[in-house]
């Protein structure tokens, strides 16, 4: 073995005991991913199911039965009838429904002398997502509904447009299959930053950098000795997180595997790239874990277009997203699991994280020296 | 108790934090960045949607509805296209999230009163994102079938949805999640502001110097927790203010209310700070066991995604998050123009949770010793 690399081998060796006897590293890796994924992939959901809506029906009749029977039946909807719309509009306000459906008393009497009857609805707007869901909801029941009675009736419902939508990728519209595989990547961005955050601060805190200056290690060595053992930690919470979603979330995989691990394993690069760069600079514990708290989780939760459209950003913001790696991180993810091997895409997308790694290692390398100060 | 004690403590932590330029400016500053990016990057609610026409009909009809999603803000017709091979490039590709088909006999079909089919492929990779759309081109079709059935005086569907939405009239996301962003970001501020004040006493040794001081554990309680509410409480103040005149959002409830649930929330934060402090041995076990702890109370408090949607045994867990509650209150507070009465059941339970973690605390300063 030349010399260079057992000063390497050494290295690698003192981290990877440091890591082995200091507990938190390890859960960092394996156990964070584990718990976060299996919270969010259960918890993060933007799928409406039994939204509580209430129904005031003023005249009971066949037509207000039928109609409040289609929402009794639907499995979007949990009604719960109301006498009067006092009562039900107390209960929204209470936040105990959503939603309200009213029919007024002269409802069956315009219906069938053919004047057009109207159904009040009222939503609470305050989540305006899931307002737009219930709303979308109670759209389609009523739509159901008014097919069925004109059916009933021995006439057809013309409606001069009907849409005929396809959906692909995700025909079900199941939000879980887009969550997941985004939310790797944000648990990702964290574990990266956060291991290596720590370990230079570490050691100019606690004063061992002095002890390292002495040795005939060089920067390069020091700093590569540093980053292979997390590496691999990160890598090995990742395939955990792939397995889970795989086996646990049903999330499908239309992409060979090797390719998924190749975009991962830069990906990951590139995170420990930010967090070695926030130890270098900040060269204090306190600092290091807030900085990397503060660059990493919100803005790859926010800012990466796992949960909200990049798109319908303003400009300006869509130009600083660009500087978030999670974003290049979450369009592979998104498409790999669920479109397939892209090409456009996936060689875009890790081209820029390509770009962000060598911009990052050139910052490592300048921002690092053996000198005190 | 002594109030000198504890004043003195408080100061000299106030010190530790604001004497080093850096610290200074992290703790400010971002949360203020934060805002602002994360306010008008955060919605759900799409504009220019770019979308793909492939139009085989030669019709009047045909161009009128395609001039009505043209004109609506939320759509950009970007591509025309004139074959089905086009299509599932564009979608693959992320060029398009939407294309729109229509078929040779469009226009025919609607002038005889056929129903017309507007055939629609969606990319459903981000499946709330299509649904969204598909919600915004249903309502651009509805309108033109009114409008069409009342132009060639056929009778339309006979019921009627009137929807009214409260709180939020016009359902802007952003009235949703600024509010929603001050508590994520309070969140992050105070947490980190305690979770290192006592590990980094007992990494560098001067925790055990001062327990031997005179001062009670008690008093070192309520001297580390002040700076991380005081901190908390200046930090709301200015994002309300930013979230009041520069996003907007209403302010239609009591504000002494929304104070009571801020400095609840606060001593709540501060407890699980200090638990969490007190818990570690090092600044890095602090740092892990805080982002621990924000990252999911952050993710399952409702701030982006309901807690309705959620599982019941996830949902039980919600109910050990302080920002769970606190959301509730602020959202309360500015659009549901909520008062004291509406929301003493969110205030409560933070209550108890700062209780029982600054007990925790208090009780492992004396107890973890090794």
């Amino acid at each position: 073995m030349s010399a260079r690399l057992r000063r390497l081998w050494g290295m690698i060796r003192k981290e990877s005991l440091q890591i082995l006897r200091d507990p938190s590293s390890i859960s960092i890796a394996f156990i964070m991913p584990v718990i976060l994924l299996l919270l969010f992939g259960y918890g993060v959901s933007l799928d409406a199911k039994n939204i509580p809506l209430g129904i005031v029906v003023e005249q009971p009749d066949t037509a207000t039965q039928s109609l409040a029977g289609a929402f009794d039946r639907s499995e979007f909807f949990r009604p719960q009838r109301f006498g009067a719309i006092q009562e039900a509009q107390q209960a929204l306000a209470e936040r105990r429904i959503d939603g309200i459906l009213w029919l007024r008393n002269d409802f069956s009497s315009r219906l069938l002398s053919g004047n057009e009857a109207p159904i009040g609805v009222f939503v609470n707007g305050v989540d305006s997502n899931q307002a737009n869901i219930t709303k979308g909801y109670i759209q389609g029941t009523w739509l159901a509904w008014l097919q069925h009675f004109a059916a009933a009736q021995g006439r057809d419902l013309d409606l001069p447009v009907a849409m005929e939508q396809r959906v692909w990728f995700n025909p079900a519209l199941n939000s879980r299959l887009f969550l997941v595989p985004g939310l790797i990547a944000i648990i990702m961005t964290m574990i990266g930053s956060l291991l290596t955050a720590m370990v230079v601060a570490r050691e100019w805190e606690r004063g061992t950098m002095e002890a390292l200056m002495v040795t005939p290690l060089h920067m390069g060595e020091m700093l590569a000795g540093k980053l292979i053992p997390y590496f691999a930690l990160g890598m090995g919470g990742m395939l955990l997180s792939v397995a889970m979603a795989l086996v646990l979330f049903g999330v499908p995989l239309l992409s060979p595997f090797w390719l998924l691990m190749l975009c991962s394993a830069l990906f990951m690069l590139v995170s420990l790239a930010i967090g070695l760069l926030i130890s270098i600079v900040t060269r204090n514990q306190f600092l290091a874990g807030q900085v990397a708290l503060v660059v990493s989780f919100l803005p790859s939760f926010l800012l990466s277009g796992f949960l909200f459209d990049l798109h319908s950003m303003p400009e300006w913001v869509q130009t600083i997203t660009y500087l978030v790696p999670a974003r290049y991180f979450v369009a592979i993810l998104q498409t790999l699991f669920l479109a397939g091997p892209v090409w456009p895409v996936v060689l875009a997308n890790a081209g820029a994280m390509l770009l962000m790694l060598a911009v990052l290692s050139a910052l490592v390398v300048k921002k690092s020296y053996k000198r005190l100060d | 108790m002594n109030l000198l004690h504890i004043l003195s403590l408080a100061r000299k932590e106030f010190l530790a934090l604001m004497r080093d330029k850096r610290s200074r400016i992290i703790i400010i500053v971002p949360p203020i960045i934060q805002l602002f990016i994360f306010g008008f990057a955060a919605t759900y609610d799409l504009n220019d949607v770019p979308v793909a026409v492939y139009n085989e009909d030669s019709g009047g009809a045909s161009r009128e509805l395609l001039a009505r999603i043209e004109g609506s803000p939320h759509f950009s017709i970007l591509h025309r296209i004139d074959s089905d091979a086009e299509i599932a490039p564009l979608i693959d590709e992320r060029k398009v999230l939407l294309v729109i088909r229509l078929g040779q006999r469009f226009s025919a079909d609607l002038q005889r009163g056929d129903p017309a089919p507007l055939q629609l492929v969606i990319d459903g990779r981000n499946s709330n994102t299509a649904m969204t759309a598909l919600n915004y081109l249903r309502g651009v079709v509805l309108d033109f079938n009114r409008e069409w059935q009342r132009e060639h005086g056929l009778t339309g569907p006979p019921v009627k949805l009137e929807m009214r939405a409260w709180y939020n009239e016009n359902l802007q996301s952003r009235w949703f999640i600024v509010p929603g962003i001050i508590g994520s970001l309070i969140l992050v501020v105070t947490l980190l502001v305690t979770a290192l004040s006592v590990a980094r006493e007992r990494e560098q040794g001067t925790f055990d110097q001062l327990l031997v001081t005179p001062l009670r554990p008690v008093e070192i309680l309520i001297g580390k927790a002040i700076p991380g509410i005081v901190i908390g409480l200046l930090e709301a103040t200015l994002i309300i203010v930013l979230m009041v005149w520069f996003f907007e959002v209403p302010l239609r409830g009591s504000i002494p209310a929304l104070y009571l649930g801020i400095l609840l929330f606060l001593i709540a934060t501060v407890g699980v700070g200090l638990m969490i402090s007190s818990i570690a041995v090092t600044q890095q076990q602090a740092i892990l066991g805080a982002f621990l702890f924000i990252v999911p109370a952050v993710i399952l408090s409702g701030f982006t995604t309901p807690i309705a949607n959620m599982p019941e045994v996830v949902q039980w867990l919600t109910y050990l998050d302080p920002l769970r509650y606190f959301l509730v209150i602020v959202r309360g507070v500015t659009l549901e123009g909520d008062g004291f009465a509406l929301l003493f059941h969110q205030f409560w339970p933070m209550a108890i949770i700062g209780a029982a973690t600054l007990a925790m605390a208090g009780w492992l300063f004396r107890h973890r010793m090794y």
